[in-house]
């Protein structure tokens, strides 16, 4: 394909969008096709060719639109409306809204009230939960399928990349390096210099590795990006390519997100159709084409080092950095491992400009962050916010609070290696760097809340359980020291803590801090270090004889 | 473990021998795929049966020892017939701050088997996992792949009552038409 033909191909499919008199999208991620996506999209194909209307509506899945917990969502475009969204659909409700809705409108007849009989299932799409959002990453969910090239290039699909490949490896580093953009994964390693490192070395072959291992238990922000804009992912991992000089792209995705799999090959099956992957992509001579690997099941495969021994068909152990990846990585080529959000932020920031991303967040930590926001809160789902905004606005005007007569007390960033952040430091703007001040860290995106009936020793206890489970084995610091952790733990939530065991605790959390060999081990005292730091007394009053003096 | 003592009450089923060969010449041509190679024979088969690892090593040129490291390793291999209804209770955070545990638990006390355990007629198996990617709908269970969300974690029958009705087959990633 030439690279005009990208913009051909997108005023089309828009054309013919637009010459719809009505566009329903239903979500077709996980969560709604578990509450039965596929039978209300199934419904209302029928429908509409039953009544011969499928020239002018036009019926299709979208990713997801964060509301997950009220799904199946769907949204609809009536032509002379504004859009609404749709929660809690069944098949039965979908015919109503044909019948009474979207076949009159098809068929000509004013309608005053576009929602029609669906009342009670409409979302407001100007409330809080969505006007306090700003999507980049997100920004096609709920507009384009996910299942068409088409329709992502409606969106500016592929022009990062056809700008990139005007730019040398050299530009794209410095333009990524301007707009800020920094790992989304956890570590937040600035995105542009982990690049230069490996466009710096020389070799015939490089790779560039897709980390959709997501082992965060309570996130599911990659997912929803795999499955909800798949082909962001490849051109931003193509840019990268370019960036490197890489040769070639892997994805590793956990095999326990068979719908992103599904999507990323579906992905790259049409990419390289179109002529956007494979031999002399867009008529620029250059080549480079993907590989999909899946994860079986191991926390410790989403570390880079573990990742790559795993693609090479090994055990997913870690092994010490330097040499890091970008020196000698996939079969001891340099390599670069970046996250799927990263990679789905580049083509954004290709096409738009560094300033563009550099104007939103904070002096240090610039663009959105997606939010996996569960737990004991009112709007459970996935939202995108801009880096700077306050706990207390995700969690209380976001989130809506508890939703239930009890109080938050706290959320649980970063997973098993962040912290718990008491409700009392809500204001602190979201940030790498203040995040990690408040003993938490940013990770990868899961944002839990508790309310005050969560014990916090027992939370902490649930996540070095974790860790302690999914440890490798290879380093002692990690193995014994989790393990007696551990048992300490089990000990104070049984009532039968003592100081002592406290202070112990501590011993171990700095032998482990310091001696594990890779970031699980090393984090792994992190929810229980920052329980003890903002929670002290819910330790004190458990232990078997109440201390004696408040400390 | 000695070779059929798991085995003992459940049917053996075995992939045919050229698919395995098949299977086999597929992924010997790309390097590091042994992993990708067992993904493809549990998809097939459900689990890896041992005789089947075996076939798969000898075509593949790989040792025996080292297909059982990996498998080993990785949670996500069965090296049993996990039954034919394959209980999944997520225990990821978002569900046990809703009161996984406590669906865990009352699954256990409806079967009379533990997390980890298939019950003896082989029907159901009860296993424990780390998160399903639909948090959303926390607390849930998915059985042979099909997600039961938002379960009122103090009613596990009526769950095992829907999954009587349902009767979810196994199947792998559902995937739409269009291209
Ligand atoms: C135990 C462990 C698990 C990790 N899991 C993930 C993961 O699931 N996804 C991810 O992107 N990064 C994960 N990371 C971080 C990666 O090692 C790596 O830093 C990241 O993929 C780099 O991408 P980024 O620079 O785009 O953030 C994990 C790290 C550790 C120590
Ligand atoms: S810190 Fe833990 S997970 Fe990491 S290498 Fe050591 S034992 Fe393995
Ligand atoms: S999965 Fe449908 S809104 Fe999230
Ligand atoms: S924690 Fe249960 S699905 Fe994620």
């Amino acid at each position: 394909m030439k690279p005009e033909e990208l913009e051909v191909k997108a005023a089309a499919e828009l054309a013919k969008q637009q010459a719809m008199d009505v566009r329903l999208v239903c979500c077709s991620s996980t969560g709604c096709q578990s509450s039965g996506a596929a039978d209300i999209v199934a419904r209302i194909k029928a429908d509409i060719t039953e009544r011969g209307l499928a020239g002018k509506v036009q019926v299709g899945g979208t990713g997801c639109m964060g509301l997950c917990s009220k799904g199946p969502l769907v949204r609809m475009t009536c032509k002379g409306h504004e859009d609404v969204l749709f929660s809690e659909m069944t098949p039965d409700l979908a015919s109503r809204l044909v019948e009474e809705v979207v076949a009159p409108v098809a068929n000509g007849e004013e309608i005053h009230d576009p929602v029609g009989p669906l009342g009670a299932h409409v979302v407001d799409l100007h409330a809080a939960f969505f006007a306090m959002q700003e999507r980049v990453v997100l920004s096609n969910n709920g507009h384009a399928d996910p299942e068409k090239l088409a329709d992502y290039l409606v969106h500016g699909g592929y022009q990062g990349l056809r700008k990139a490949l005007t730019m040398s490896a050299e530009e794209i580093c410095q333009e990524v390096l301007a707009s800020g953009l920094r790992g989304r994964g956890g570590a937040g390693y600035p995105t542009g210099l982990k690049w230069d490192f490996a466009h710096r070395m020389q070799s015939d072959v490089k790779y560039v590795i897709c980390n959709g291992d997501e082992g965060d238990p309570g996130a599911f922000m990659d997912r929803s990006v795999l499955e909800g804009d798949p082909h962001a992912v490849l051109e931003g991992m193509m840019i990268a390519a370019r960036a490197m000089n890489a040769t070639n792209g892997v994805f590793y995705i956990r095999a326990e997100y068979p719908l992103a799999v599904d999507r990323i090959e579906k992905a790259i099956r049409q990419a390289r159709q179109a002529g956007l992957v494979g031999r002399n992509i867009l008529n620029s001579g250059w080549s480079f084409d993907f590989d999909v690997r899946l994860g079986a099941g191991a926390f410790v495969c989403g570390e880079e080092t573990a990742l790559i021994a795993s693609v090479e068909g090994k055990l997913g152990t870690p092994r010490p950095r330097p040499p890091f990846p970008s020196v000698k990585g996939l079969w001891d080529k340099p390599s670069c491992v970046n996250n799927v959000e990263t990679l789905a932020n580049v083509p954004r920031i290709l096409l738009n400009g560094a300033e563009w991303f550099a104007a939103k967040g904070t002096e240090k930590s610039k663009g959105t962050k997606v939010f996996a926001l569960t737990g004991k809160i009112a709007h459970n789902g996935l939202v995108e916010v801009p880096m700077g905004i306050t706990i207390r606005e995700i969690v209380e005007t976001i989130g809506g609070g508890t939703g239930t007569d009890r109080k938050v007390k706290g959320v649980q960033t970063g997973g098993p290696s962040g912290g718990m952040i008491p409700e009392s430091q809500f204001d602190t703007p979201i940030s790498y760097e203040h995040l990690q001040q408040l003993g938490s860290m940013m990770g990868s995106g899961g944002l839990i809340v508790i309310d005050d009936h969560d014990s916090v020793v027992e939370l902490a206890r649930f996540y070095l359980d974790f860790c302690v489970d999914e440890s490798c084995g290879k380093c002692a610091p990690c193995r014994i020291g989790g393990t007696q952790m551990l048992h300490l733990l089990d000990k104070i939530v049984a009532g039968d803590g003592t100081e002592e065991d406290i202070a112990n605790i501590r011993m171990i959390a700095q032998a482990m801090q310091k001696g594990s060999l890779c970031a699980l081990g090393q984090t792994a005292p992190t929810p229980v270090l920052s329980a003890l730091k903002h929670f002290p007394s819910e330790f004190t009053e458990r232990l078997k004889q109440p201390a004696a003096a408040e400390a | 473990m000695s070779e059929d003592t798991a085995l003992d009450d459940v049917e053996v089923e075995e992939a045919p021998e050229d698919e395995i060969v098949v299977l086999a010449q597929k992924w010997k041509k790309k390097r590091g795929s042994l992993i990708m190679a067992l993904h493809e024979l549990q998809g097939r088969l459900g689990y890896v049966p041992r005789e089947s690892a075996m076939k798969l090593g000898r075509e593949m040129g790989i040792p025996l020892a080292n297909i059982y490291e990996v498998l080993t390793f990785y949670n996500y291999f069965k090296l049993e017939s996990p039954g034919k209804y394959i209980i999944s209770v997520c225990t990821g955070t978002a569900c046990h701050i809703k009161g996984s545990p406590k669906l865990l638990h009352g699954i256990e006390n409806e079967l009379g088997i533990k997390e980890g355990e298939s019950t003896p007629d082989g029907e159901y198996h009860l296993q424990g996992v780390r998160c399903l990617g639909c948090c959303g709908l926390a607390p849930l269970a998915s059985v042979n792949g099909k997600v039961y969300g938002k379960q009122d974690v103090t009613d596990a029958h009526g769950l095992l009552e829907n999954v009587k009705r349902d009767e979810p087959m196994h199947v792998a990633a559902e995937s739409n038409d269009a291209e």
